[in-house]
């Protein structure tokens, strides 16, 4: 298929950007998205023209590096999927495909289509974690769990950390991704024993950081490639109320 | 240097560690902030590393290329991690977990080694567990197992499948309260360009700032490699596509000996390549294979849909082959197997490269429920890669490189042949011979960063208290960056017409025909030459748009390709050396009548570890024999 892309172009942080154009021949349904930039990158640097930039590493849906806004959708159209794992088959021959880079305060662009997440690190630094040093851990059978708490705290920490929630909120709120954390240790016997200072401190971060509030729209979660459910951010409020 | 000491201790297999920890050398508390370390890597070995020494009050640099020390490549590991903790009473130990990983390597591992990685690996369970990794449970609340690849008993702890995930991020969660507490300062979107040595001694490393081009200089008492493997020298593999060996290579050039470079895993289970442009393969956990029957059509070039080949008209190959071990082979006997039958014709699919993995037995036995429960993310990755429901149809699987067990050579402190760098995880040779074991890599990764490495350290560190810190005006840290910016400037300025990648990809193409999963000695000399070719080719026509000083993606995979070359020349020097085939190296010239790898213990029980020795000059080969005292050698047979 014939593809036109419109791809913003932004040389660095300080720099004005801009949309460029580019059409693409004989894009392969069976090619992922970042493949079909990949062919078009290949292009570019034989003509010795500036390749476009983007985070990726694992293009498996895994690592969370991937992250673009494609026609108005963080991850593109396709629910539950990352950009790395977007298929070319949900695009028809004569599309023109609309790609931007995340656009949060929090999040500046460093060039092109990738963006400066350090903000979500400093989030986790601030208290994502359960105080234990290596050689102090107990017998791992000696800590039993709910399986029920359990599962849900694994489907809370499937996060990636791609950014995609904050890219789709209006408020470039961060409450999904802190929210899954939040829960995961919060619903683990382990983690309860410091749930108050990580509440505080993950949330107070965030704050700091600039991200903004949560008003209940729900972007987040429909726009999540790995369905970080809303309920987590139920539970974060929970978890934050009994803090104080 | 020239002689491999591989420090192993003295004593009975089993008390060696406890022997070791109770002597060894300790830097007393009070010093320990004072004592600078690097480390490069935040996988799990890497990751684990940096926070444990930041627990035990060391001042830790750690460095990874991505823009967040959790996105490192262990975070797509799927299936599992192993431990002997015998919760399921069916026989383990570590003993036995040794054994497996000694028989499942073909005998070319240190054993001490590796009787250490399985003691320590209830430890890694454990304070994984405390640290929050929700790890599958039972009802009752306690942690489920499951049997995963070529072993008969049940010890793979897992998270679904994305254990790696879970265990990366636990060692992010332990990193970031180090960085916290300030006992860690992170680099991240840094690349590790060369190492400093100082009187034979590691004391830096050179690194690029990847967003602003600016050479950086960084200096510590001792390096810790923790870097990964080199599994994308195939250009596709299941690995994460900017994996690399550049830093491990650097070293290598600097003085650390490079060991079992062709030893390298093809796992059997990925998706097969889709387009021509494809940039990686993605792995299939190979956990499918307890519940998934492998198979191809009893007749040449079938062009029917798999659900219309009755069942007579099945050719199972591997339960035929192996009726004890069947669809549970280790993963270098499967990935030949499937390629043997692709070879002579019996492969699926439009390309013939693949064959089938079948569930439909597992779901009419157990239920749809029970298989969506056991592997529902990957028939849902399955499905959004290819748009195939293998709930209704097989799944195509082929395979692809995967790990690599070769790397930087390693005593048993994971010391390498330079005094004061360190080599852990995936980057070292050190504990899966030539083949290794599902699950057992998240194992020895974090095994060597939490437990390893911070005792055994201490042992080289307790005589550096008295060096001051490493100060980087010293003129071996101005050679060092005066070269990779001149290698920069050399890759910059050639200026032909071609892409980084289009090289990258046909390296890895010759690579997979001559030094994939069956080797023999004509086609290693046919691929050097080749090779040779390429490797010129790509020095006169590569093109790099843009400047050095700023965000270059096309000039960090030019670098990482560049040493590519160099390292297939050597994978494939070792390869040609080994005339014997064992574990993932299989040598077409030894092989028994029924095509079974058949090992030479007689001249071959022994580390291949490679000396460079300079630009274009032949490697010196050292060998450290292997000693079995504990295990019998056998023939590794799983009919
Ligand atoms: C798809 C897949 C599935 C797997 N599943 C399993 C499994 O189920 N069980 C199991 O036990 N094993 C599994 N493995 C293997 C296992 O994941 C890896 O061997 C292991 O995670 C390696 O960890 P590591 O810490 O050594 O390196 P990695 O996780 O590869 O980390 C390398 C680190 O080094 C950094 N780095 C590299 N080069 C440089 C440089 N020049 N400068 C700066 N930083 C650098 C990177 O940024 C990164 O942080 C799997 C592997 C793959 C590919
Ligand atoms: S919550 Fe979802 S969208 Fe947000 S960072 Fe995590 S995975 Fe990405
Ligand atoms: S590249 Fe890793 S999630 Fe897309």
């Amino acid at each position: 298929m014939n593809l036109t892309l419109k791809i913003w172009r932004q040389k660095n942080a300080g720099a004005k950007g801009n949309f460029a154009t580019y059409r693409m021949e004989d894009v392969s349904p069976k090619m992922s998205f970042l493949e079909m930039l990949d062919a078009l990158n290949k292009k570019l640097v034989e003509e010795d023209k500036d390749p476009v930039a983007f985070d990726h590493d694992c293009r498996e849906g895994i690592c969370g590096s991937c992250g673009m806004y494609i026609n108005g959708h963080p991850h593109g159209p396709v629910p539950a999927v990352t950009t790395c794992l977007l298929s070319m088959r949900y695009f028809s021959d004569g599309d023109t495909i609309c790609v931007e880079p995340w656009r949060a305060k929090p999040f500046p662009v460093i060039k092109d289509l990738i963006v400066d997440r350090s903000a979500f690190d400093k989030i986790q630094i601030a208290g994502g974690y359960i105080s234990v040093n290596a050689g102090a851990a107990p017998e791992a059978n000696s800590i039993p769990a709910q399986k029920k708490n359990s599962d849900t705290a694994f489907d809370s920490s499937i996060c990636i950390g791609c950014g995609a929630c904050v890219a789709a909120c209006k408020n470039a709120s961060a409450m999904l991704f802190v929210s899954a954390k939040i829960s995961q240790f919060a619903l683990l016997p382990q983690g309860r024993i410091e749930a108050k200072d990580r509440v505080r401190a993950m949330v107070e971060m965030m704050d700091e950081l600039g991200f903004g509030n949560c008003s209940n729209t729900g972007a987040c979660e429909a726009e999540c490639p790995k369905e970080i459910k809303l309920t987590n951010i139920a539970r974060l409020n929970r978890e934050y109320y009994k803090a104080y | 240097m020239g002689k491999l000491i591989s420090k192993v201790p003295e004593g009975p297999l089993a008390q060696k560690w406890t022997r070791y920890k109770s002597s060894v050398k300790l830097v007393n508390p009070a010093n320990k902030k004072k004592v600078e370390i690097i480390v490069v890597g935040t996988g799990l070995s890497g990751a684990s590393a940096a926070s444990s020494l930041g627990e035990l009050g060391y001042s830790v640099k750690n460095f990874c290329y991505q823009d967040s020390p959790r996105r490192a490549h262990s975070v797509a590991a799927q299936g599992g991690i192993n431990a002997a903790k015998n919760y399921q009473n069916d026989g383990d130990s570590v003993y036995r977990l040794f054994y497996d990983m000694i028989k499942g390597g073909d005998y070319r591992a240190r054993e001490a080694n590796v009787y250490r990685a399985a003691e320590v690996s209830n430890q890694v369970i454990d304070h994984f567990t405390a640290l929050g990794v929700p790890f599958a449970r039972d009802y009752g609340g306690t942690l489920d197992t499951r049997s995963f690849g070529g072993v008969q008993v049940s010890r793979t702890f897992y998270a679904k499948g994305q254990t790696g995930q879970q265990c990366l991020l636990g060692c992010y969660s332990s990193l970031n309260r180090q960085i916290k507490k300030g006992n860690v300062k992170m680099f991240p979107r840094r690349e590790m360009l060369d190492l400093v040595v100082i009187d034979g001694r590691a004391r830096g490393i050179i690194t690029r700032n990847l967003i602003t081009g600016e050479i950086e200089r960084h200096g510590a008492h001792a390096v810790v490699l923790a870097t990964g493997g080199y599994g994308t020298i195939y250009y596709l593999s299941t690995l994460a596509v900017n994996s690399n060996a550049s830093a491990a290579w650097k070293a290598h050039k600097k003085g650390a000996f490079f060991a079992n470079p062709s030893f390298v895993q093809i796992h059997p289970t990925s998706v097969p390549q889709l387009n021509e442009f494809q940039s990686k393969l993605t792995l299939m956990s190979e956990s499918l294979r307890n519940d998934g029957r492998i198979w191809v059509s009893k007749t040449r070039g079938d062009k029917r849909p798999a659900n219309d080949v009755p069942e007579d008209e099945r050719d199972y190959y591997l339960e035929r082959r192996y009726p004890t071990f069947g669809n549970l082979v280790p993963r270098d006997v499967a990935s030949r197997a499937a390629k043997e039958r692709c070879d002579a014709g019996y492969g699926v699919g439009e390309t013939g490269l693949a064959v089938n993995l079948d569930f439909r037995d597992a779901i009419n036995k157990q239920g749809k429920k029970a298989i969506e429960n056991k592997y529902g993310n990957l028939f849902d990755m399955y499905k959004t890669i290819t748009g195939i429901d293998s709930y209704e149809e097989p799944m195509r699987i082929y395979p692809a490189g995967h790990y690599t067990m070769g790397g930087l050579w390693v005593d048993y402190e994971l010391m390498t042949t330079i005094p004061g760098l360190y080599a852990i995880g995936e980057s070292n040779f050190s504990d899966h011979g030539a083949n290794r074991l599902g699950a057992s890599s998240l194992m020895q990764a974090a095994g060597d960063g939490y437990f390893v490495l911070p005792n055994t350290i201490s042992n080289y560190l307790a005589d550096q208290i008295s060096v001051a810190k490493i100060a980087t005006d010293k003129p071996e840290f101005a050679d060092a960056e005066k070269a990779a910016m001149e290698r920069i400037s050399k890759l910059m300025s050639i200026k032909g017409k071609q892409t980084a990648s289009s090289f990258h990809k046909r390296l890895g193409r010759i690579m997979w025909d001559y030094v994939g999963m069956s080797r023999n000695e004509a086609g290693l000399k046919k691929a050097l030459e080749l090779i040779g070719e390429l490797k010129d080719e790509f020095w006169k026509d590569l093109n790099i748009p843009g400047n050095a000083d700023d965000l270059n993606m096309e000039l960090e995979k030019a670098g990482r390709v560049a040493d590519y070359f160099d390292l297939a020349q050597l994978l494939i020097t070792d390869a040609l050396n080994r005339k014997e085939s064992c574990g993932a190296h299989f040598r077409e010239e030894y092989q028994t009548p029924d095509g079974e790898a058949l090992r030479n213990d007689e001249e071959y029980a022994y580390v291949a570890a490679w000396e460079y020795t300079g630009e274009g000059k032949p490697h010196i080969l050292h060998k450290e024999e292997l000693k079995f005292e504990e295990v019998e050698m056998k023939v590794r047979s799983y009919k």
